[in-house]
């Protein structure tokens, strides 16, 4: 479903991505670790489309989208939430998940009826909000909701644009033990349906959640495999999980 | 839902039935001076209702808006001065004139954010003021005097002052709806959601600047025809209907009545211009008083007056 080819991303001095190759069947959950200044918000922004690579490419469903902008990326199903949260903090819950439906409800230069009242675009709206459990927090205005909630939405938004593909950047960025377990079940249930590419802090979920893991140091990818492969790597054991996660996970 | 009749709405109300029975209190008394002074009141709060489109809902924030205001004015005076006084002739050319405008305009600025778009649109505002200040064949800086008015064949009569006044009401109306429509349609929760985050607007799929482009040259043509409506006011156009401090009226006038609120820029237009007026017969410093009003409105109600309206309980 996605391939990435020898991507590669300088900032000045620094390869945030070098020579990046990395493939995602479809229906795998696909995680990337690593750890900070590892280059996985820059891999993501060039996924995304928000950063252009200096070289290599990426293909979608077989189609090169490596120039391609972001909207249209989420056209073809490409779909992505973010790790410090963006969402229409003014507008209500579903205001948010319907402005996400309606991106692909076809064009949106209908300038008459009332899209508040539009249940093409209400209902798949309050469906996805159901699917992430936040039906009873719809009309709350969106900066009102909770760090945890806006995770929530976050995974809300992609899915209401019915992807092909998720791409969760940080789902459980900044999240309590309580909320990050609740996170974990719901991506759990997500995999069953979607192809998923996860970038994590999280080892815990990573490794409960994770058809195959990629780790990434310094813009490379050193190891990719199964988890039980990636906890026999001894390079990633020296490089990023260090002693004490080795032992926990291994 | 919240009550009908709230301290807001009652206002609104009455502001709009004060709009719409002033001809009444105008005939009767054979005082027509207030009637002038609100059909330029009504023309200016058309305007200020177009720039509300894009820089209230949509976030853009033109600094250059009053030039479809001198636009849509200079193809009546041209058109006039060429000996082509019909209105079925001068105001379609006139709103095809400002949307081509836009469309120009719009198409660079919209590239741009923040700080560059202000100054990208009011570089583009200045320049279409120094091209009417070199047209030397209509007034250059001294302006034009509009002999006729733009005719209608006998369906109104834009020189009868009530005529004219409701003429002017009806459209600033009509503006007001099509506002209130747009900014609840799909088109509207695009540019409304381009304003409150870009970022997320193109994750999730959409290709804004269409819809920016759309809003702008909506809103050019709305402003255009507040200045056909001008130059018919007047009888007269020169460049400083569209001076850069003209779109930083405009600007004013939506923060004070509240920016992004449907009847915002009316009440921003009114209280302003009244201001205006009452204050310059006091003191030639009136905006002494008005610069202290903005900055306690900017600094404690982000909402304009609409907003402090707006808060307030019933009774």
């Amino acid at each position: 479903m996605l391939q990435i080819r020898d991507l590669t991303k300088r900032f000045g001095g620094v390869l945030a991505s070098d020579g990046i190759s990395l493939d995602v069947p479809v229906g795998e959950l696909h995680a990337i670790i690593g750890p900070n200044g590892a280059g996985k918000s820059t891999l993501v922004g060039q996924l995304a489309g928000e950063i252009s690579p200096d070289n290599g490419r990426i293909f979608f469903n077989g189609r090169d989208m490596t120039r391609l902008p972001t909207h249209r990326r989420s056209e073809l199903g490409l779909a992505r939430s973010f790790q410090i949260t963006c969402l229409f903090l003014d507008f209500t819950v579903l205001d948010n998940v319907a402005l996400a439906v309606q991106a692909h409800a076809g064009h949106s230069f209908r300038l008459w009826r009332p899209a508040r009242n539009d249940k093409e675009l209400r209902g798949p709206a309050r469906a996805a909000l159901a699917r992430v459990g936040l039906e009873s927090r719809a009309d709350v205005i969106c900066a009102n909701l909770s760090h945890g909630e806006h995770r929530q939405l976050e995974i809300a938004m992609a899915l209401a644009t019915v992807p092909r593909m998720l791409v969760l950047d940080e789902p459980m960025a900044g999240m309590g033990p309580e909320e990050s377990a609740r996170m974990i079940a719901l991506l759990g249930e997500l995999k069953a349906e979607q192809t998923i590419l996860l970038i994590e802090h999280d080892m815990d979920a990573v490794f409960r959640l994770a058809d195959r893991i990629t780790v990434l140091v310094d813009g490379r990818v050193i190891a990719s495999g199964t988890p039980d492969d990636i906890r026999a790597d001894a390079e990633v054991r020296q490089a990023y999980l260090g002693g004490h996660e080795a032992r926990r996970h291994g | 839902m919240s009550p009908f009749f709230t301290v807001r709405t009652l206002l609104i109300g009455a502001l709009i039935v004060f709009l719409a029975l002033l001809p009444v209190y105008v005939v009767a008394t054979g005082q027509f001076f207030p009637l002038t002074l609100f059909t330029r009141i009504v023309i200016l709060a058309l305007a200020a209702t177009s720039l509300n489109l894009i820089l209230g809902y949509g976030g853009m924030v033109s600094f250059g808006h009053a030039a479809y205001l001198g636009v849509g004015a200079y193809v009546i005076g041209i058109l006039s001065k060429e000996g082509i006084t019909s209105g079925f002739a001068q105001w379609p050319l006139a709103l095809a004139v400002c949307a081509l405008f836009a469309l120009v305009v719009g198409a660079l600025c919209l590239r741009t954010r923040g700080v560059y778009f202000i100054m990208i649109t009011l570089a583009f505002a200045q320049m279409i003021y120094y091209v009417a200040v070199g047209l030397d064949r209509y007034g250059g800086d001294d302006g034009l005097i509009i002999y006729r008015r733009s005719q209608f064949a006998g369906l109104i009569d834009l020189s009868g002052k009530v005529q004219f006044y409701y003429l002017c009401l009806v459209l600033l109306f009509a503006a007001i709806w099509l506002v209130s429509r747009l900014a609840n349609s799909r088109f509207g929760m695009v540019i409304q959601g381009g304003r409150s985050n870009d970022r997320r607007m193109r994750a999730i799929g959409f290709p804004i600047f269409r819809y920016r482009l759309a809003g702008f040259v909506i809103a050019g043509m709305m402003c255009g025809l507040a200045g056909v409506l001008l130059a018919n006011h007047t009888d007269f156009i020169s460049p400083a209907v569209m001076h850069w401090t003209r779109s930083g009226d405009l600007i004013v006038m939506i923060v004070l009545g509240g920016i992004g609120s449907l009847f915002g820029p009316l009440i921003g237009a009114v209280t302003l211009l009244m201001l205006e007026e009452g204050l310059s017969r006091v003191t030639e410093y009136w905006q002494i008083i008005v610069g202290p009003l903005l900055l306690f409105i900017v600094v404690y109600a982000h909402g304009g007056i609409d907003g402090i309206l707006a808060s307030l309980r019933r009774g």
